[in-house]
């Protein structure tokens, strides 16, 4: 308990009483849930906004001329403001509601391919990518001759940055690098990245899902040209998420979808594209998500980004220790600076085994390639078992996760 | 037909606890009959799952006699019993056959589709075989 007390403005207890689905069982035992990394769980600030958002004020934005849409439209952009407060953008207009960093990287990556990158050209992603920063960029490239170079990863699962300098050409058109790790949470020198990249003129895209969550993001400090992220990651809804750019980009690029909302004039032969950030929002938007994104957003700057980050470093720590206590435990992904989670196996004992153990116990893991295959390939398996962290979870939930390693070592062996 | 379904049922019943049920179907899949080496490549692989997998099959006298394997051993214990309850059988009979003992034995989370562990997979494509056998039986 002592690593508890380090952080003294946190009261783990009264921060536990703000999840109701924390104090649920799962096979009669206490629900200890390690699988924020897939989704996270919501406060009850979050699910009382969405209900009081269809109870009492609920009709769509910026359409009607009554008392509800001028509430609902109100709310909503002041949402894009706590967004941008959040992340420290120069703009409000340069937060742009998406479903999702999916939606986010798809979009850019359509837009992009509109009239920025061309046959022959080339983007640089890494070896730690998900599937969303890699099938985004292939599904728009397909049949185009545009090529992906790919930034590798040394044995702790760190990039190596020395690599970088070789990989950019004259036809490098975007470095698009995830921020944080989903699969090793190795968090990226994104900060040295974008200045290498700026050297030569070229944008950078930082996919946040894995970090807004767990340490301060400040778009301007870091100077990157694009940043997503998943409103479901940071205790908030699900289709909801973020796409930042920066206002000369976004200005540059063309729209990725055409619909209601996003136009100043339509006519058959020419339509003029609203302003930002409306040009990117075509059709009606998850608004009741983009507010209740913004409570939670408010909920976790309450408790402060930096108090999360140093009592998860401290759950990271213990667990790391703990977990590599069990001699025959493999850790996967040894990053030096690394987030809240960890991906292990035990032995050849197939993940999907552990983790199908670790549900009878009540715990919850995510098992598989968690969306990384080519960073599975290059670590030679198939897949892990994660157990990821938040700011909810205690050190007693991972002496249940070794008690049930434990478990899961004697029925295998 | 269904004997062995009921076979399966009553063995597990002296089962008390999950933990039981699963160290059991951990030594079935250290048993299971192993899919020769040559069939475990990706033609036999089934794909898009967790756990990985193969599973052939031979006729026989108008039998089907299928083999499986898997790399995660509970996967495995659960073939090995869906293996017991289908093979040695005509087409008829497989593509007839109700695989309720499955729910019975309390091993329902195991084969259903979410958990992306092959085995709902596998079943199907031991249907598929069935069909498949039936029409060229018929020929
Ligand atoms: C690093 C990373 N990028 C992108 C995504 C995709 O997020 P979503 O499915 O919410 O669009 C995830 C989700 O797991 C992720 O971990």
């Amino acid at each position: 308990m002592a690593l508890i007390l380090k952080c003294m403005n946190f009261d783990i207890n009264k921060i536990r009483a703000d999840f109701p689905i924390l104090s649920r069982k799962v096979n009669n035992l206490p629900l200890v849930y390690f699988d924020n990394g897939a989704t996270t769980q919501k406060p009850q600030a979050v699910i009382d906004k969405i209900v009081e958002i269809y109870t009492k004020y609920n009709s769509n934005i910026h359409r009607g001329v009554h008392y509800l849409s001028n509430y609902t439209s109100e709310a909503y952009e002041n949402s894009r403001k706590v967004v941008q407060s959040f992340i420290n953008a120069k703009y409000s207009h340069e937060v742009v509601f998406t479903s999702g960093a999916t939606g986010s990287i798809n979009s850019i990556a359509n837009s992009m391919c509109q009239n920025y990158i061309k046959p022959d050209d080339e983007i640089i992603i890494s070896e730690l990518e998900h599937h969303s920063n890699i099938v985004s960029w292939q599904v728009q490239f397909s049949g185009k001759g545009v090529n992906l170079k790919v930034l590798p990863v040394n044995d702790f699962g760190e990039l190596m940055l020395e690599k970088l300098p070789e990989l950019i050409s004259e036809k490098t058109k975007l470095i698009s690098i995830t921020h944080v790790s989903n699969t090793l949470g190795t968090i990226n020198p994104i900060k040295e990245i974008i200045a290498i990249a700026h050297q030569h003129n070229i944008p950078v895209l930082i996919d946040g899902a894995q970090a807004v969550q767990h340490t301060k993001v400040d778009v301007q400090d870091l100077d990157c040209d694009f940043y997503v992220f998943s409103g479901h990651k940071i205790y908030a809804p699900t289709g909801i998420g973020v796409l930042y750019g920066k206002e000369k980009w976004l200005d540059k690029l063309p729209p990725y979808q055409g619909g209601g909302d996003m136009i100043t004039s339509v006519s058959f032969e020419k339509t003029i594209f609203n302003r930002l950030p409306f040009k990117f929002e075509a059709g009606t938007t998850n608004y009741v998500g983009a507010i209740a994104l913004a409570t939670a957003i408010e909920y976790v700057q309450n408790i402060g980004i930096e108090n999360i980050e140093t009592y998860e470093k401290q759950l990271l720590e213990y667990a790391t220790q703990k977990l590599s206590s069990i001699p025959e435990l493999i850790i996967y992904g040894k990053a030096k600076n690394k987030a809240s989670m960890i991906s292990f196996l035990i032995d050849t004992i197939h993940h999907y085994d552990t983790g199908m153990i670790l549900d009878k116990l009540g715990i919850a893991v995510r098992t598989g390639s968690h969306c990384t295959e080519p960073l599975m390939k290059r670590l030679g398996i198939d897949g892990t078992v994660r157990a990821s962290m938040a700011f909810y979870n205690t050190i007693e939930e991972i002496d249940i996760l070794y008690n049930g390693l434990e478990r899961v070592k004697k029925m295998f062996f | 037909m269904n004997e062995i379904q009921e076979q399966i049922i009553e063995e597990f019943s002296l089962l008390e606890d999950w933990i039981d049920k699963y160290n059991y179907l951990i030594e079935l899949g250290k048993e299971l009959p192993q899919i020769a080496e040559k069939y475990k490549t990706d033609e036999y692989l089934i794909r898009g799952c967790q756990s990985k997998v193969w599973l052939n099959v031979e006729e026989k006298d108008g039998r089907l006699h299928f083999t499986a394997d898997s790399d995660a051993i509970i996967t495995k214990g659960i073939i090995s019993l869906l293996i017991k309850a289908l093979t040695g059988r005509t087409p008829d009979e497989i593509i007839n056959t109700e695989l309720y003992f499955i729910d019975k034995i309390g091993l329902k989370e195991n084969l259903s589709p979410t958990r992306s562990n092959g085995l709902v997979s596998m079943v199907k494509q031991m249907k598929l075989y069935a069909i498949a056998y039936r029409e060229k039986l018929k020929s």
